[in-house]
């Protein structure tokens, strides 16, 4: 077994120092790919066994479309964690996922009616 | 590409990053903005730092954090607009090119007491082709200066805006955003007329 590791990364720069693993069960790859800003929510489907708190805490979160951002901050562990219980989540079908729109933006005319929208949007809260 | 279809329960999600040197008011951006109580996620930093193909063992790990502000503005229900602001602290930008692929567009942030705390923002994003402004925030205590003053000292592309702001005031930060839009719809103008 591996000591843990001290030295370079515990100083007062970086965040606070976290156990993570426990949760994840010792997973750190999602079988689901996300990003930040995959969008999650509740299919409505029980799943058919009980899934633990730590899943069971982040499905009760999943009744609007949240970010997988947006759900880490709320249960308090880092984004690679969450990713795992969401993906797992996703496994059993009891959320959907919806993975944002990587494309970079070019001159198409989806593009503009998107930067479109969102410029009315921005305006509106003037 | 995402289907148009009248049942689907899911928006847009968009990304705006907000960077800029330490303490140059970033949260208080996101802050600003945000309808939501501005959150934090957390990465590892072993995690991304290390090939995550070799993590054998590395449950048994304790490791630390960085953490990245963010906020979330909705946009009619059919667009989402989540702001990130980046950590100031340039040894954790690494982090950034997860953050920067598939953003819209970045804001840079500066103070005129320490402009060069920007450059690296800038150079980042020139070097990534993301598109970018650049917002000044106008502390009490600075010198006023022009915005050309300010494009001249950073060296700035003549295309690329700079707007003043105070970032603590929700409208103010708004409008930025807005002069970051108008700017990426400009630029697809340009383009498609070239084309
Ligand atoms: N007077 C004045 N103070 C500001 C303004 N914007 C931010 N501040 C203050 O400046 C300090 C730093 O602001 P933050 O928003 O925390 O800066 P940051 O860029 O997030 O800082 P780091 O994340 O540490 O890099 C805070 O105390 C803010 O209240 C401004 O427009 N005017
Ligand atoms: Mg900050």
């Amino acid at each position: 077994m591996t000591e843990p590791v001290e030295g370079p990364w515990l100083d007062g720069d970086a965040g606070r120092l976290v156990r993570p693993y426990t949760v994840s069960d010792g997973r750190t790859k999602p079988s689901t790919h996300f990003d930040l800003l995959t969008l999650v929510m509740a299919t409505g489907n029980r799943p058919h066994h009980y899934l633990g708190p730590d899943h069971t805490h982040v499905l009760g979160l999943c009744r609007g479309p949240l970010s997988v951002a947006e759900i880490a901050a709320h249960i308090r562990q880092p984004a690679v964690v969450t990713k795992v219980l969401l993906s797992d989540l996703v496994d059993c079908g009891a959320i959907t996922a919806r993975a944002p729109d990587r494309a970079p933006l070019g001159p198409h005319s989806t593009d503009r009616d998107l930067l479109e929208a969102v410029l009315d949007g921005l305006r509106k809260r003037l | 590409m995402g289907s148009v279809n009248d049942s689907d329960p899911f928006p847009t999600a968009l990304k705006v990053l907000i960077a800029g040197g330490f303490g140059v008011g970033k949260t208080t951006m996101v802050s600003a903005v945000s309808e939501i109580e501005p959150l934090s996620t957390e990465e590892l930093l072993t995690q991304v730092s290390a090939s995550t193909d070799s993590l054998e063992g590395v449950e048994d790990k304790s490791t630390t954090t960085v953490a990245m502000d963010f906020g979330r503005i909705s946009l009619g229900g059919t667009h989402v607009l989540y702001l990130f602001g980046t950590p100031g602290q340039e040894r954790f930008w690494f982090l950034w090119d997860e953050l920067s692929a598939g953003a819209l567009g970045a804001v840079v942030l500066a103070d005129t007491r320490r402009l060069e705390d920007c450059f690296a923002a800038v150079d980042f994003f020139e070097r990534r082709g993301i598109e970018f402004i650049v917002a000044v925030n106008e502390f009490d205590d600075a010198y006023r200066y022009e915005p050309e003053e300010v494009r001249a000292a950073i060296d700035l592309k003549p295309e690329v805006p700079v707007v003043l702001c105070d970032a603590r005031d929700v409208a103010s930060s708004t409008n930025v955003l807005v002069s970051l839009v108008q700017h990426l719809i400009d630029t697809r103008s340009q383009h498609a007329d070239v084309i």
